[in-house]
């Protein structure tokens, strides 16, 4: 491991004692990330092995998956994730989520992650200020449509969950052709329930690319793990960890592509 | 040093929420008279020597790249700044 990491701990301190603790899934850290610990946890929390990755790195030390966390990388410069897309380790993840043999990577981009994702055309459409013009952070209820991405697939249909929602340029824009091509294909995984909180185009709150190994979503589930640190549902206080599912999903995921 | 101007701007079909943000703060300001504001970018690339056919061919291949997304910005022009001597 690298020794110019300081914003990442030591995440090999508590081994997945479960059977699935052999999925080792990567935790990207650029300058500016901010939830590349919590990506980790939520990792360790779902049965997995978490592995730091850094933006320098010309090797994915051979993981399974890959977690572009939220933050703000390069301070955002240029456009949110411009920047972060011409990592080197970036050019390493595109080629391996695009695959033309073998097993595609997935990926999952949150918040800032999502934003790299569109800038890498990995996944289509791009995000904008927030139609109201301010940083908004609440817990925000989302339908999961598409329960057969690698992220996805624990997921019921239609499943309602409950996750925070904290950022600034997270107005989805896609031309039109884009959005219907979205919407016929499936690809909008995960939607806005109730008001539209920051303009995205069709409710968009989350897209995969057409194989479904890529995934992009501007709410966090990782901040949606452990009861105690949740948003509030229906057995108490901070008790939500819909957010948990997505990291159980990948990790079902990956067991089942390697039988 | 000679520069090359890149200016980008927001696709006019999408609405610029900075722009809006400004052109609603303009009036507070007494700057009336301003029926709407868009807000882009403008870079200037400084050249180390000449700005040759191959060096602006280059910026212009960088703004449509990296300087701009196409998703949402256009790329308004790319040209040599002639006020060097100034």
């Amino acid at each position: 491991m690298s020794t110019e990491t300081p914003l990442i701990g030591n995440f090999h301190a508590a081994p997945a004692t479960t059977p699935l603790g052999g999925a080792r899934i990567g935790v990207v850290t650029f300058p500016g990330t901010l939830d590349d610990r919590d990506a980790a946890r939520a990792i360790r929390l779902g049965g997995g092995t978490a592995v730091p990755l850094w933006h320098g790195d010309e090797s994915l030390q051979g993981v399974d998956a890959v977690v572009l966390p939220g933050g703000f990388s390069y301070g955002d410069y240029l456009r949110a994730g411009a920047i972060a897309r011409f990592a080197p380790l970036m050019s390493r993840i595109i080629d391996a989520a695009t695959a033309s043999s073998g097993t595609r990577l997935p990926v999952l981009g949150i918040c800032n992650g999502f934003q790299m994702l569109t800038e890498s055309h990995l996944l289509p459409g791009s995000m904008v200020k927030n139609e109201h013009l301010k940083f908004l952070c609440k817990d925000q209820v989302l339908q999961v449509e598409n329960t057969s991405t690698a992220w996805t697939s624990q997921f019921t249909p239609d499943e309602l969950i409950a996750i925070p929602l904290k950022n600034q340029d997270g107005q989805y824009l896609a031309d039109a052709n884009t959005l219907e091509a979205l919407e016929a294909e499936g690809r909008v995984v995960f939607r806005y329930v109730g008001e539209n909180p920051n303009g995205s185009r069709n409710g968009i709150a989350g897209i995969s690319n057409e194989t479904g190994n890529v995934v992009g979503l501007m709410p966090h589930p990782e901040h949606a793990v452990e009861a105690g640190y949740g948003p509030d549902d229906a057995t108490g206080m901070r008790n939500g960890t819909d957010g948990l599912t997505i990291f159980t999903s990948v990790i079902a995921s990956l067991a089942g592509s390697a039988q | 040093m000679p520069r090359i101007i890149v200016e980008v701007m927001p696709k006019p079909e999408i609405l610029d929420p900075q722009g809006k943000a400004i052109a609603s703060a303009l009036p507070h300001l007494g700057f009336t008279g301003f029926a709407g504001v868009r807000q882009g970018k403008r870079f200037e690339l400084t050249v180390d020597g000449e700005i040759t056919d191959e060096v602006l061919e280059s910026a212009r291949t960088a703004a449509t790249e990296m300087l701009s997304n196409p998703v949402i910005e256009d790329v308004i022009s790319v040209r040599v700044d002639d006020q060097d001597a100034a």
